[in-house]
């Protein structure tokens, strides 16, 4: 979409500028006069949202870091003391850990877009893997972020977590040695948590720019599929998607406020206001809400995996737990090879649209059962739908674009738009 | 200088593969302490040991140790408690091995009673770490289906000698190196 730059700079200093270092020319023509297809809808300002919330959390982060002290002896005090007492700490603490999740909120919403409306097929799928990477670091930036107010639940969340590597076999040990610098979670471990938990968000910001860059080379994807054809298909970015982002910012916002003023520790767990105990595990662990669906998909692996009719073991249960987590974010890689149909939107793919439903509710079903007790039918009944979960991408998506018919598409986005004028 | 291309190696393709490798090998030795730094110091290396006087602790009772930072469980077995462990066949057990570096004798390695508690003439003192073998939590006493331990991070239950019997956990309770100095004092590590 990288068309002719329509930048003409107005003033003396403008010009004196753009002749030396471009950048209000790159602004204008990414920002201004970049052309979005005319049809984007509401799911569509999700990526402006992410943006906002990035910037939320590091801002209110490099606050809280000016109070924070990570040492294991003082490091609940800390937190707590600048809570109660220190200037608006309650509004800088809590505007912290609720955007965590209000950020985990938007990016699940951007993510299952991407996935109605087919957003990973050629050529975007650099532009899919460049989201599935910043989906990553931001789960590892709130896990360290977690560790940090060292709290019962922190603690034994990094226990389980950096346990994961324990499950790789013969070298598993030593690297989790490695990782927490000592035996157990300590100190150490604390320390290395906080420079990388500052550090992270600064690597998500320059992967975002990336995934911006990727974006404005190929455009955006519109609920059509189609893709833009004329310049009838277009609208200037600004101001008609700058203000459409920003009234969904602005709703959004409302959504955040009031968690952050009337709910604030409704999305965490109450466990993590006791300090952190090396010696006492909790009744029950769980992680933060948006890890809920992968943890159930570990927990869900509870067999080991033989050879049949011997005593061999080729995956124990704890590695194919370990293994199956993991993979259920590999699998997102692949989606842009996994998807074998020719047809983007799941407006005209009428089988799929019944398996991305059905997708959302596996995860749902998941992000419930993690948050049980790993006992009886609960772990069944995740067993069924970490093999639902796969299943749609292992199976369903290959199998679906060759056999699936799907409806007319509309020649352009402008006969789409129009010729739905026209019936009305 | 034009190029003359010349199969023979000239002085500056050496020189080139000479720096090159040498540039190479520099940079992993420079990597090397990167990733050590990471790795427990000295402090946390230096391996500690912890005596225990257990002539309090009764028949049914437990007591926990720090050890290396890890809780270390110390049990007086019950008659009940090492019956029922004793009874259980070797093929239903999920993990044959001891995972207990003090065993001696033949067939030291594997899950038997013995094996897993302190020796002959001990085999009510149970001494195991407390850290569950799946992902690290630690396991709660006299509870779950086999009346030993249960995990309950994900639901793994261990027997009344501390071996893995239901759940996602893949080994028994490892038992540390100790040994009686005394009758009633154990030393640990
Ligand atoms: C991608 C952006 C970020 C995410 C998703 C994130 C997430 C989190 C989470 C989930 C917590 C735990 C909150 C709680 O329960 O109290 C936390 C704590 C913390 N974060 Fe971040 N964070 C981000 C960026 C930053 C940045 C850039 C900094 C520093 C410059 C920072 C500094 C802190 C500090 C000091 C704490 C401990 C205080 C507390 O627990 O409230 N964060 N973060
Ligand atoms: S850590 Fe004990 S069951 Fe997972």
């Amino acid at each position: 979409m990288s068309g002719h730059s329509t930048y003409a700079p107005k003033t003396g200093f403008g010009k004196w500028m753009d002749a030396r270092l471009p950048i209000a020319r790159l602004m204008h023509d990414s920002f201004v006069s970049y052309p979005v297809p005319r049809n984007l809808n509401s799911f569509y300002t999700f990526g402006g949202i992410l943006s906002l919330m990035l910037i939320v959390q590091i801002v209110t982060g490099i606050v809280l870091a000016m109070h924070y002290a990570a040492n294991t002896e003082v490091a609940f005090n800390s937190v707590e003391q600048f809570v109660r007492d220190g200037n608006f700490g309650w509004l800088f603490r809590y505007m912290h850990a609720n955007g965590a999740s209000m950020f985990f909120i938007a990016v699940y919403i951007h993510i299952f877009r991407g996935l109605y409306y087919g957003s990973y097929k050629a050529p975007r799928e650099i532009l899919w893997i460049l989201g599935c990477i910043i989906f990553l670091l931001m789960m590892a930036t709130a896990f360290m972020g977690y560790v940090l107010p060292w709290g019962q639940m922190s603690f034994w969340g990094a226990t389980v977590i950096t346990g994961f590597f324990t499950a790789i076999p013969m070298i598993g040990d030593s690297i989790q040695t490695l990782l927490l610098g000592g035996f157990v979670v300590d100190n150490p471990t604390l320390n290395r948590f906080f420079s990388l938990h500052y550090l992270l968000p600064f690597m998500i910001v320059g992967v975002v720019i990336l995934h911006v860059w990727a974006l404005h080379v190929t455009g955006q994807t519109n609920p059509t599929g189609v893709e833009v054809k004329k310049t009838s298909d277009v609208i200037p970015f600004t101001p008609y998607a700058t203000v459409k982002d920003a009234f969904a910012m602005v709703v959004f916002l409302i959504v955040f406020a009031w968690f952050l003023f009337y709910l604030p520790n409704f999305l965490g767990h109450p466990d993590n206001y006791i300090p952190a105990d090396s010696l006492k595990t909790p009744a029950h662990i769980v992680p933060e809400w948006y890890f809920l669906p992968f943890y159930a998909i570990l927990r869900a692996i509870t067999f080991n995996i033989s050879i049949p009719f011997t005593d061999i073991v080729l995956i124990d249960s704890k590695l194919g737990g370990v293994l199956a987590m993991f993979g259920s974010i590999a699998v997102l890689f692949l989606v842009p090879w996994l998807d074998t149909s020719p047809v983007r939107s799941a407006n005209y793919r009428p089988i799929y649209r019944w398996f991305f439903w059905l997708l959302v509710i596996t995860g749902i079903a998941l992000g419930y059962l993690g948050s049980r007790p790993a006992e009886g039918g609960y772990v069944l009944a995740a067993q069924f739908f970490t093999f639902l979960y796969f299943a749609h991408f292992l199976v369903i998506l290959p199998w679906l674009g060759k056999f699936e018919k799907p409806t007319p598409l509309p020649a352009s986005i402008t006969d789409a738009v129009l010729g739905e004028k026209a019936k009305a | 200088m034009s190029a003359k291309a010349s199969k023979e190696p000239t002085r500056r393709d050496f020189l080139y593969i000479a720096t090159g490798a040498a540039g190479a090998v520099g940079t992993v030795a420079l990597a090397w302490p990167f990733i050590d730094q990471m790795n427990p110091d000295a402090s946390t290396l230096a391996l500690s040991t912890t005596e225990v006087d257990i002539s309090s602790i009764e028949p049914g009772q437990s007591v926990v140790v720090k050890w290396r930072g890890k809780p270390v469980f110390i049990r007086n077995r019950t008659e009940k408690e090492i019956e029922e462990a004793k009874q259980v066949p070797l093929e239903e057990l999920k993990d044959r091995a001891a995972r207990n570096p003090n065993a001696q004798g033949e067939e030291a390695d594997t899950a038997i009673d013995l094996n897993r508690s302190a020796g002959k003439d001990k085999e009510n003192w149970l001494v195991m770490v407390g850290v569950c073998t799946h992902l690290g939590c630690i396991p709660v006493g006299q509870s779950g289906d086999f009346g030993g331990w249960f995990c309950p991070c994900h639901g793994s239950h261990y027997d009344t000698a501390g071996r893995i019997r239901k759940g996602p956990a893949p080994e028994n309770l490892a038992v540390p190196p100790f040994k009686f100095v005394k009758d009633n004092v154990i030393l640990i590590g």
